[in-house]
């Protein structure tokens, strides 16, 4: 490995050092503040490390891992969006109960680690042992909460879940490389461009893999966990699972349909489309019946997958910076949203403050996280001035540029029965406080007020002057060439550029 | 500069009136109150006819600035005699707004405020946006603040009538949103730019299919907005449920912005296809003239009443737009404003009754006349005037509507007749029920206040002004109705031809 692929990996070696550095930590001394501003700081030296990583892209390191500008857009959002989920977590995790949280920091790291290792992937290899390194680390998360039952029942529902995807996704890879011969997606590519047609073990191939990926992202049909998931977990770990979990395995998506091997498989595309509409409508409608913020928010980020899917199947008009966007604002929006419940929640009561009831009167009650929320509904919503808006807008101008009429239907009968059930939660808190029962809320946290706050700010600076992101966005393209495999194959070396 | 200000001063008028909220509760009213004069001094300086430079006849100014670069969205407004005039509208009703919430809304009075100035703003940015993505980013806008308005400060079923005027309206927005994508895309494939620049985007070559297509697109969304009869159902129970600064802005503006939208930009962006829909529109307004009619006539409520006679005088806007003639697009702008002001203020005066005698049931009501005559005076002036009384300002616009659809389409212009005679049915049924007969003892009102009264001697002032001289009016818009033009000159003598050749 040459120098400059060690400075490309630096933000993944900067991480992995870091666990080492927490886990030590915590053996010399026990303290809550000391795990989290640890924690913090590691992915702070990651955010960092990434600014001369982005000097030497793109950078092939081992057949592993490739580091381009997709990587480093990625990985800036899954780490700031790791950092906002800490800071939530402080105060909230270590009012659960009277020892020191300090594992639950170690594990969000872990956790992140293995997320940002599947954003390099060019590999299966890096893939798996990304998502498993995530899927592991985020079990112990789900279940911190250990005094509820719902905690431990989500775990165990992802628990499984999380073996059974791997089950679908492992067998899948098997059958690839049995095709292939290969288990990179770069040399995938070169020989799937050279080959004609696609044959049965691949087609089997492509649909065990779409099956595991489509666990992971939970769009139907194979949704049925996140509910439960969302509700069980604590809010914070809940915005881990749909932000952190979800991003990652996206990229991993875009990277190897639409930049890598899986690009002429028309059939997983068409399937994909169905997986979209099917998710923007379902998703939805199962959202309208919700009466648990928690849940609504699970049956929404479902319907929201299906829209980001609309963009990843319009990759020839704008459709990778739309899901780029996308990806972007649906991450603040989710995170300012959980962010906002568990700001209301007791950790130490048996459940999160998610039943709608609970939130009657919240703009009177407390007006400024009223007003977050808000906001947050609204931009998942799509309505401006909000980043939902214009990543709505920018899905929907790819979606008609590669005159996608089915999804785009979807898009907007999905988007109008979700508006339905986001002003729902909206009228719910302007209306009056009812008189006698009055759920008391906790003290807010300061740590957590900060990053609604900053959350909500970037909703809205970002949905009015969304150039200033769409510029970065456009230098993240995982089409863009990259640099070709060294000879270890006896294949020529192809360039990927070439390919479309 | 001064356009983005106008937009600008309201929306910083909100935070301010947010923050002081608080402590005293005149504050946020002060404020709104300023805001607005200060948008008029912006826009009286504008009005002073000065020989505009560098801009194209007809616009009156113009403001560029970039926006989103990187998909050809900038942050273009443009102003006209058009804008202008609807501009000058939507200030003072939302000043009438203010002034008669003054007392009434007592509750959470900052935030109310904040809504008001917020869908000014948004309205606002309605009519002066010309950049199509800029347009719909003020036109979703304008919807939040108006529903929050409905939904807190509504009347009993408001929760209900809230989320039905925005699914209506953000529903049919979409389906506005994907046309304007598609006319994008169609014109970067003839042109190689992607652009949402109105001005560029004019005269867009495309096939027949998808010019109708796309019209069909924007016709939707502001045939909901209008609304256009199959399209209405939402605003009855808007209206009604709206408090009555609510009502005022919805009845008075927003309604406006859908007609504004078909003259600004589905004639003009797809002259073909809407030249071919005119049949179907020009029934669908002689169905919203007869339809509203007669549901006013039946209605017990009287904010019902009210709403309905809207969709009803709606109609004459959408037959003036589409007879295809200055005389009948002169029509609907003049009606546009005339009903902007009349039903406005019998929003408020119903909105009045509600607030001392809390019902709006005019089988509770009669022989207000006897406890407050001035109030009915005032109360039977507007209800002829919206029933079409030469002299006053509605009279003037239906009547040019029908004069100018009379040359495209004799039936439109006889049923739409039908409709005057039925206007008279319910205004004149809405002032012997509620004015006339024996006092019910229950309901004995008193006299307008003070605030009250300026505000309806200024509508009555303008209404009589738009009947009695409304040429300074026509004169204003007539340039920007001078776009339509040619294109109606041209269009007019092919009314009855089946095809016509595209052109640009």
């Amino acid at each position: 490995m040459n120098p400059f692929g060690v400075v490309a990996l630096l933000p993944l070696l900067v991480l992995s050092a870091g666990t080492v550095v927490v886990m030590t930590g915590i053996a010399i001394r026990r303290s809550n503040f000391l795990a989290a501003l640890t924690t913090g700081a590691v992915m702070v030296a990651a955010l960092l490390a990434l600014l001369p990583a982005a000097r030497v892209v793109p950078m092939r390191v081992a057949p592993l891992f490739l580091i381009d500008g997709y990587f480093v857009f990625a990985a800036a959002l899954v780490l700031l969006s790791a950092l906002a989920v800490l800071l939530l977590s402080y105060g909230y995790v270590s009012a659960i109960r009277s020892s020191p949280a300090d594992e639950y920091y170690l594990l969000l790291l872990v956790a992140t680690l293995g997320a940002v290792a599947m954003l390099a992937s060019d590999h299966f290899v890096t893939f798996f042992l990304g998502l498993e390194t995530l899927s592991v680390a985020l079990l112990g998360l789900i279940a911190y909460s250990r005094h509820r039952p719902d905690a431990t029942e989500a775990a165990m529902k992802y628990l499984v879940l999380a073996g059974t995807s791997s089950a679908f996704l492992l067998f899948g890879i098997a059958l690839l490389y049995a095709d292939q011969g290969t288990l990179s997606f770069s040399l995938a590519a070169a020989k799937a461009s050279s080959t004609q047609g696609i044959g049965i073990y691949r087609m089997a191939a492509s649909a065990l893999i779409l099956t595991g990926i489509g666990y992971k992202l939970s769009i139907v049909p194979f949704h049925m966990w996140a509910p439960d998931v969302y509700d069980g977990a604590p809010a914070p770990v809940g915005a881990f699972v749909a932000v952190v979990s979800k991003l990652s395995v996206f990229t991993v998506l875009m990277r190897y349909f639409v930049a890598g091997p899986g690009h002429a498989d028309h059939a997983a595309f068409q399937a994909i489309a169905l997986f979209a509409i099917l998710s923007m409508l379902l998703g939805n409608l199962l959202a309208l019946g919700q009466n648990n913020l928690k849940r609504l928010l699970a049956y929404s980020s479902i319907a929201h997958l299906g829209y980001l899917l609309v963009a990843f199947l319009a990759p020839e008009t704008f459709g990778i910076e739309a899901s780029s966007y996308y990806l972007a604002a649906y991450a603040v929006t989710t995170l300012g949203a959980f962010g906002v419940i568990g700001l209301l929640s007791d950790p130490a009561a048996g459940a999160d403050c998610a039943e709608l009831e609970s939130y009657r009167g919240l703009f009177w009650r407390r007006p400024w996280l009223a007003g977050i929320l808000t906001l947050m509904l609204v931009s998942l919503a799509g309505i401006p001035p909000t980043m939902g808006f214009i990543a709505k807008a920018y899905v929907m101008t790819a979606g008609v540029g590669s005159a996608l009429t089915l999804p785009l239907a979807a898009l907007v009968i999905g988007s109008i029965i979700g508006l339905f059930y986001y002003l729902r939660v909206v009228v719910v808190m302007a209306q009056p406080v009812a008189a006698g029962v009055q759920a008391r809320f906790p003290r807010v946290r300061a740590s957590g007020a900060i990053t609604i706050g900053a959350l909500a700010i970037l909703v809205v600076v970002l949905g009015l002057q969304p150039a200033s992101l769409i510029a970065p966005i456009r230098l993240a393209n995982p089409r863009a060439p990259s640099p070709p495999m060294v000879a270890a194959s006896p294949a020529a070396p192809v360039s990927v550029a070439g390919l479309r | 500069m001064m356009l983005p200000a106008l937009i600008v001063i309201p929306l910083l008028a909100a935070l301010v009136a947010c923050l002081g909220g608080r402590t005293r509760a005149n504050w946020p009213r002060r404020v709104t109150v300023g805001a607005l004069l200060l948008d008029a001094l912006i826009l009286a300086e504008l009005t002073r006819p000065v020989p505009a430079i560098g801009l194209a006849p007809g616009w009156l100014a113009h403001f560029d600035a970039p926006w989103i670069p990187q998909l050809g969205i900038s942050l273009r407004l443009d102003m006209d005699g058009l804008s202008l005039l609807l501009l000058w509208l939507t200030l003072a009703l939302t000043l009438a707004s203010v002034a008669i919430s003054w007392r009434e809304v007592t509750a959470h009075v900052g935030f109310f405020h904040v809504c008001l100035l917020a869908t000014t703003a948004g309205i606002i940015g309605v009519f002066l946006a010309t950049d199509l993505f800029l347009f719909f980013f003020f036109w979703e806008i304008m919807l939040v603040p108006m529903y929050f308005l409905v939904a807190i400060w509504g009347h009993e079923r408001r929760v209900h009538a809230a989320i039905k005027f925005f699914l209506f309206t953000q529903g049919s927005g979409l389906l506005m949103l994907l046309a304007i994508f598609a006319l994008a895309f169609v014109h970067r494939q003839s042109t190689g730019e992607f652009t949402f620049d109105y001005f560029k985007l004019l005269h867009t070559p495309m096939s027949s299919g998808t010019g109708m297509l796309l019209m069909l697109g924007f016709f939707i969304a502001f045939a909901v907005k209008l609304p256009v009869v199959p399209f209405h159902s939402w605003l009855p129970d808007t209206h009604t449920q709206a408090p009555t600064a609510g009502s005022v802005l919805l009845a008075g503006i927003l309604l406006k912005t859908g007609a504004y939208g078909l003259i600004r930009f589905t004639i003009p962006l797809f002259p073909d296809a809407a030249h071919r829909f005119t049949p179907i529109a020009l029934a669908l307004g002689v169905l919203g003239i007869l339809y509203g009619a007669v549901l006013a006539i039946g209605q017990t409520d009287m904010k019902r009443l009210v709403a309905y006679s809207s969709v009803s005088h709606l109609g004459f806007v959408l037959l003036g737009i589409f007879a295809w003639n200055t005389l009948a697009l002169q029509g609907a702008v003049i009606q546009m404003i005339a009903h902007g002001i009349s039903t406005g203020a019998l929003f408020i005066l119903v909105g009045s009754v509600q607030d001392r005698l809390h019902t709006r049931d005019l089988r509770h009501l009669g022989g207000l006349w006897h406890g407050a005559p001035r109030f009915s005076a005032v109360f039977l002036f507007f209800a002829i005037a919206s029933l079409g009384l030469p002299g006053l300002g509605n009279f003037v616009g239906e009547f040019l509507t029908l004069l100018g659809t009379w040359r495209v389409s004799p039936p439109a212009a006889v049923l739409g007749a039908v409709g005057l005679v039925m206007a008279a049915v319910y205004a004149l049924l809405l002032v012997a029920r509620a004015l006339l007969g024996p006092a019910n003892p229950q309901a004995v009102m008193g006299e307008l206040s003070g605030r009250h009264r300026v505000t309806m001697a200024a509508m009555i002032v303008a209404i009589v002004a738009l009947g009695v001289y409304p040429q300074p009016v026509i004169d204003m818009a007539s340039p920007s109705l001078l776009h339509l033009g040619p294109l109606s000159a041209r269009a007019a003598p092919l009314l009855h031809l089946a095809s016509r050749q595209d052109q640009p």
